[in-house]
């Protein structure tokens, strides 16, 4: 089997649907789903995970496919595991010093905790966005094309197309098209977080990590984050965590439930806010604990 | 509820005293320093002109100035900084951001850390016993101090002292060379490096009238000395108590400061924007030298230009490299014999005379301007490049 995660090629992209923007709701999310052979090719594919802090185990055997080309919403209380699960998916949790990590994740079947995997070029292709906006303290031009230079040298013109169609991918272009070459800290916090996401397109990764992207923005901009989401849909595998359940609902096509560090379940979102297959996810939905 | 009420009047009154105690304890410390400042500038500026600039110590107070100590310090100082911004920048990047996961390498990592605190504590008079052994003797695995081992860039000759007081000059390749016997029409070189032809005079020879002539004669009993002429990249192993050996010294006493100063500026740069760059597949190295290290600049840079002014400061490390001695010019290469400010400051200060107790004075007032300078400087900078980082 390949092992390394240097090649080139990338998987077949699905054609992006239109989508509705706001009133996107879960019964729309279950309609709009490709046929049932969706998890015959799955970006992800999760065997039995556990991730240990030290001592402290917070994922527990978790098994999970994300299928390619979908949006993924993670759910449950806070402390259970969701962050946890999305940054093992990346190996963000590297960075942590004294955690562990049993059981395998399968990026496009090829195991990402491998020895060989190089985790830079990992992270290239899996783009990670954070719950709040990060932008680096230079201009909105240079935000973008910081991930394309650290792979090498690009020229101007090329990467004056490539910023410009990263902005329009995050829906950034018209209000900061004047002012490439401000500082990135002079925009809201739903512009830098659009930004945020426009540098993650900018690497050209097959996956988007995000991290609770909403949470420290107001409702309006949450609304033209939640917009960007369905209109990245098909063209990127996205996996969002979220403790906002009518996001989950509003955004996702799959919703994972987690709790206690293990996945309670893991269906269609409209099934998961319909019919809960576990009692703990039906208590959670319905507010009884949260 | 408060079980008994304190009046208020009495809470005020006790507010009111604590504020002027502060203020009385705090005026007090800013009043000695005013003192002190006024003395030194009462004492000092009588002396302080452009000759104490420019001219070199000397035996008279009234023609002494400190220039060979100011060329000093200065020598000093850039070679610290060379060496030591480097050294500590690098240290408190490895410390700071490349931390080990590993749990022993974690022990070893919190170990080292604990030891470079302790060594900002340290008194600077033992680096300079440090710097003694280690960088003026090397172990003594080069040979003796005073009788280097390896050494490059200089040239020697014999010296002859004429009849007529004129020096000439024989360079010889190897120094080991037993000495020149004058040899009549051998070329020879004046004190300044013309080249002329020997003039060589018989027993019974009177000394020539003619001064052209003089100048390149000798009688054939003259007796060469040997010199040794350092040009401006002489080298030797070990360093001897020269000014590289005082900036390595001084390099050992703000290292602690410029890493701990370093680590500080960069623990102030927000972990977001660390994984912000990692999680664009940035490598660790990629993301310290793209977003880290400009991120902490402004605040190394202060570091730095405070441990600068530590080090003009100090006396005690070079007194042990290069003692009290009577410098009347600046160092012309690394392994040159140097002196300090605050060393000619220790040396005029020592004496029993009281011009040279003023001369003291007019150089500490020298000396505090330069750290002025550099306090000035840094705060500028602190305020001019310091941006918002998230």
């Amino acid at each position: 089997m390949e092992t390394t995660l240097v090649q080139e090629s990338k998987p077949p992209k699905e054609k992006a649907k239109p989508v509705s923007a706001l009133g996107m709701i879960a019964v729309d999310a279950a309609e709009r789903r490709t046929p049932a052979d969706e998890f015959a090719d799955p970006s992800f594919e999760v065997q039995q995970l556990d991730f240990f802090y030290g001592d402290n185990q917070a994922l527990t055997q978790v098994d999970m496919a994300i299928p390619r080309g979908e949006v993924t919403a993670l759910i449950g209380p806070s402390g259970c595991g969701k962050s946890t699960f999305l940054r093992t998916l990346n190996r963000m949790n590297d960075l942590v010093a004294e955690t562990r990590v049993e059981g395998k994740v399968l990026l496009d079947g090829q195991d990402i905790y491998h020895r060989q995997v190089d985790v830079v070029e990992l992270r290239r292709r899996v783009g990670m966005v954070f719950q709040r906006p990060n932008p680096f303290p230079i201009s909105i031009y240079e935000n973008i094309a910081y991930g394309p230079r650290l792979q090498g040298k690009v020229s101007k013109a090329d990467m004056d197309a490539l910023v410009e169609r990263c902005l329009h991918g995050a829906a950034l272009w018209d209000e900061v098209k004047d002012r490439l070459h401000t500082s990135a800290l002079g925009l809201s916090g739903g512009q830098q977080q659009r930004l945020c996401i426009a540098r993650a397109l900018a690497n050209e990764p097959e996956v988007l990590l995000l991290d609770e992207p909403a949470s420290a923005l107001d409702p309006k901009a949450t609304a033209r984050i939640e917009d960007l989401i369905g209109q990245l849909r098909g063209d990127y595998t996205i996996v969002i965590v979220t403790h906002n359940m009518q996001q989950a609902a509003r955004v996702s096509d799959h919703t994972g439930f987690f709790y206690k560090g293990r996945l309670v379940e893991c269906t269609p979102t409209a099934q998961m806010f319909t019919r809960p297959e576990h009692q703990e996810t039906e208590d959670y939905l319905t507010g009884r604990f949260g | 509820m408060a079980e008994r009420r304190v009046p208020l009047a009495k809470r005020h009154r006790k507010d009111r005293i604590f504020r002027r105690g502060c203020q009385i304890i705090a005026s007090m410390s800013a009043g000695i320093l005013a003192i002190l400042l006024i003395a030194i500038v009462f004492e000092g500026v009588g002396a302080l002109n452009a000759n104490f600039l420019s001219g070199a110590p000397d035996p008279d107070p009234a023609v002494a100035g400190m220039f060979p100590a100011i060329m000093g310090s200065l020598w000093l100082l850039v070679l610290t900084m060379l060496v030591a911004l480097p050294l500590g920048v690098a240290a408190a990047i490895v410390l700071e951001e490349f931390r080990p996961k590993h749990k022993v390498l974690r022990k070893a990592h919190a170990f080292i850390q604990l030891n470079i605190t302790n060594l900002s504590g340290v008194p600077s008079v033992v680096f300079g016993i440090l710097g003694l052994t280690v960088f003026v003797s090397m172990f003594g695995l080069f040979g003796n101090e005073r009788d280097p081992l390896l050494e490059t860039g200089a040239t020697y000759v014999d010296q002859f002292y004429n009849q007529g007081d004129f020096i000439i000059e024989v360079p010889i390749d190897d120094p080991m060379a037993p000495e020149t016997v004058p040899v009549d029409g051998m070329t020879i070189y004046t004190y300044e490096g013309t080249a002329m032809e020997l003039n060589l005079l018989g027993d019974d020879d009177d000394w020539p009238e003619d001064e052209e002539i003089a100048m390149r004669s000798l009688y054939s009993w003259d007796l060469p000395g040997r010199n040794k002429e350092r040009n401006w990249w002489y080298f030797r192993l070990p360093f001897g108590r020269g000014v590289l050996a005082g900036a390595l010294t001084l390099m050992l006493v703000i290292l602690p400061i410029i890493i701990i100063s370093s680590q500080e500026a960069l623990r102030a740069v927000p972990s977001s924007l660390r994984q912000a760059s990692l999680g664009l597949g940035a490598t660790p190295w990629q993301t310290v030298r793209r977003v880290t290290l400009p991120a902490a600049f402004p605040g190394i840079l202060t570091g730095a230009i405070i441990a600068m002014s530590r080090a003009i400061g100090e006396a005690a490390p070079l007194l042990m490299i290069a003692g009290i001695v009577f410098i009347t010019r600046a160092p012309s290469n690394l392994m040159d014999d140097f002196t300090a400010m605050p060393l000619q400051i220790y040396n005029w200060a020592g004496r029993p005379q009281k011009e040279f107790h003023d001369l003291a004075a007019s150089g500490i007032i020298v000396l505090l301007t330069a750290l002025l300078l550099f306090n000035a400087i840094a705060v500028f900078l602190r305020q001019k490049l310091q941006k918002p980082l998230s």
